[in-house]
């Protein structure tokens, strides 16, 4: 059992003027190489504070994270981060965005024809080679978030954290990133660890579905092995008796088992 | 995301206002984003987008009026009109850079003398109040200390300070330049600060998840989003230096624009006293544009 990422009995409390608000309780989870894992939940569940974690933009109050067996203890060029809402820098390019990662982590030991090498790539990759020399307010939501995921993957990262990235794109550009992070994943063999609240989104892409339970005190729930062959085609998925039976326990478990209360 | 920092390089100085209230000196509290607003001259009719022509010919409509209600006035009063006026404007400006010893020079050089002022003591804020405002802008701790002693400050007229520098320089102009350092200051100070503090939260997690290092976190990351709050606050700056430096210089004396007001009072010249209002104005307004101009050239890099 080769554990790569592996999280051991993480808990996050908040304290704030005094006030404390336990968002996570005992999170057990191990990740193997290669994996795609979905984090699903309801809204509040805690789902993006545990990806926050996994990415050392916090520091757990119990328990510790693994990454290939190095302990995670702040944020780091090896786990490629992609942000909900792309959060790429206004005044860079798309080029100067994904170079911004690319000389951090390649920029001591490679010339800078090899870094914007890397960069080209890492934009066609996504399908941007023409927008390179673009700046952000020129392209659209669905192309930010595509620059932003080449950002991530040219550092070649160990592991692939999304925060809900296709989340503010129309059902249509969701889609089609979507089907293109799939292909992604299957050319570069990376690890991902996905939040999102699509359950659609979470059975196509992922090996399993990490269900979490409502907060406060938010734990996982259940696992969900979804065991669908790959590569994986939308659209005959859509009649496949698996995909069906997966959705239909993700459905189940978050509007049954985690049924929320009329808020 | 809607309004990115840099796309509010432009807001218009009635926006701007807000930040720089002196409540806002401390910065106990973010203050919220300045308003994209439009530029002065860029659509900015209250009733939208009017076309050219019929606005150029409602502002030579305005000047035609403000003209007649001036030789109107001066009819019945004592200023002399627009056409005299004029005529000794023409004389003035044929000749604006002679030089008949030390207290009888052209207009050139009194303007010239004047923006060298305004330039060496608005230089000196810059370099003093930009990084004091990043570091304001960056540490609680110093944002705090500073609170009580700009908002005390702040609101003094920068001429309160002329005595102290005529007492320390024993000289007017480095004293004139003193406190154009003074009133330059706080706007910079402040909008470095505020911009500092405005910085969105994303942008600093990009920093972290990258683990950039500190240099290129201020020259990636923190500079370029300052950059048009900071330019704000040179804005700012400039125009209220530009208002203090007539006053100061009609209180010191020397060769400079002020100064140069008041001889011509002492003369008895009222025509060219108002000859210089308008060419103080003009001053002012290129001031303004020209940094208006380098805010949006910036605002696209």
């Amino acid at each position: 059992m080769d554990k790569y990422l592996e999280v051991d009995a993480l808990g996050m409390v908040f304290e704030k003027r005094g006030l404390r608000s336990a968002v996570l309780r005992d999170i057990s989870l191990a990740v193997k190489r290669g994996e795609f894992v979905s984090l699903i939940g309801h809204s509040g569940c805690g789902k993006s504070t545990l990806l926050n974690l996994l990415a050392g933009l916090l520091r757990p109050t119990a328990g510790h994270m693994l990454l290939g067996n190095k302990e995670i203890a702040g944020p780091g060029p090896e786990r490629g981060v992609v942000f909900q809402n792309h959060s790429l820098l206004p005044w860079l390019s798309c080029t100067g965005n994904v170079m911004l990662a690319v000389e951090r982590v390649f920029g001591e030991r490679e010339p800078r024809a090899r870094l914007l090498e890397r960069t080209r790539a890492a934009l066609a990759l996504v399908g941007l080679t023409d927008a390179a020399s673009k700046y952000p307010d020129e392209i659209s939501g669905g192309m930010k978030q595509r620059v932003g995921i080449a950002r991530a993957l040219a550092m070649e990262p160990k592991v692939l954290l999304l925060d809900e990235p296709f989340g503010a794109l129309d059902a249509l550009t969701r889609a089609h990133l979507q089907d293109e992070l799939l292909a992604i994943v299957a050319n570069t063999g990376s690890t991902v660890v996905m939040v999102t609240h699509d359950v659609d989104e979470a059975v196509l892409l992922s090996d399993r579905i990490v269900m979490m339970t409502n907060g406060p005190e938010a734990t996982i729930g259940g696992i969900l092995e979804v065991g669908l062959a790959r590569p994986r085609d939308r659209l005959s998925l859509a009649t496949n008796a698996r995909y069906i039976e997966c959705r239909r326990e993700v459905l189940e478990f978050l509007y049954q088992r985690q049924a929320r209360k009329a808020a | 995301m809607s309004a990115l920092p840099r796309r509010v390089v432009v807001a218009h100085p009635s926006a701007l206002r807000k930040i720089v209230t002196p409540a806002q000196a401390g910065a106990q509290s973010p203050s919220p984003r300045p308003p994209a607003t439009r530029l002065p001259g860029q659509a900015s009719s209250p009733r939208g987008q009017g076309d050219l022509p019929a606005r150029i010919f409602a502002m030579a409509l305005g000047i035609a009026v403000f003209i007649v209600l001036w030789a109107f006035i001066a009819k019945f009063g004592r200023i002399p009109d627009p056409l005299s006026v004029g005529k000794e404007a023409v004389k003035i400006f044929s000749d604006p850079f002679y030089r008949n010893g030390p207290n009888d020079q052209g207009i050139g050089w009194n303007v010239l003398m004047s923006l060298g002022r305004v330039g060496i003591g608005f230089g000196l804020a810059a370099a003093v109040g930009i990084p004091l405002g990043f570091m304001i802008g960056r540490f609680r701790f110093l944002s705090d200390m500073a609170a009580p002693i700009i908002a005390l400050l702040k609101p003094v007229s920068p001429l309160a300070w002329l005595p102290i520098g005529l007492l320390v320089f024993k000289a007017a102009n480095p004293a004139s330049i003193y406190v154009i350092f003074i009133c330059s200051l706080w706007p910079m100070i402040v909008n470095t600060a505020v911009g500092v503090r405005q910085i969105p939260q994303d942008y600093l997690n990009v920093a972290r998840v990258l683990n950039l290092s500190e240099w290129k976190v201020f020259t990636r990351i923190l500079f370029p989003a300052v950059l048009p709050y900071m330019l704000t606050g040179v804005r700012l700056s400039i125009g209220v230096a530009w208002l203090v430096i007539v006053a100061a210089e009609m209180l010191t004396g020397g060769v400079g624009i002020g100064f140069w007001v008041w001889d011509e009072w002492n003369n008895l010249k009222v025509d060219h006293i108002i000859i210089a209002i308008i060419v103080i104005g003009l001053v002012g307004l290129v001031l303004e544009q020209a940094l208006i101009f380098v805010a949006r050239k910036v605002s696209h890099g």
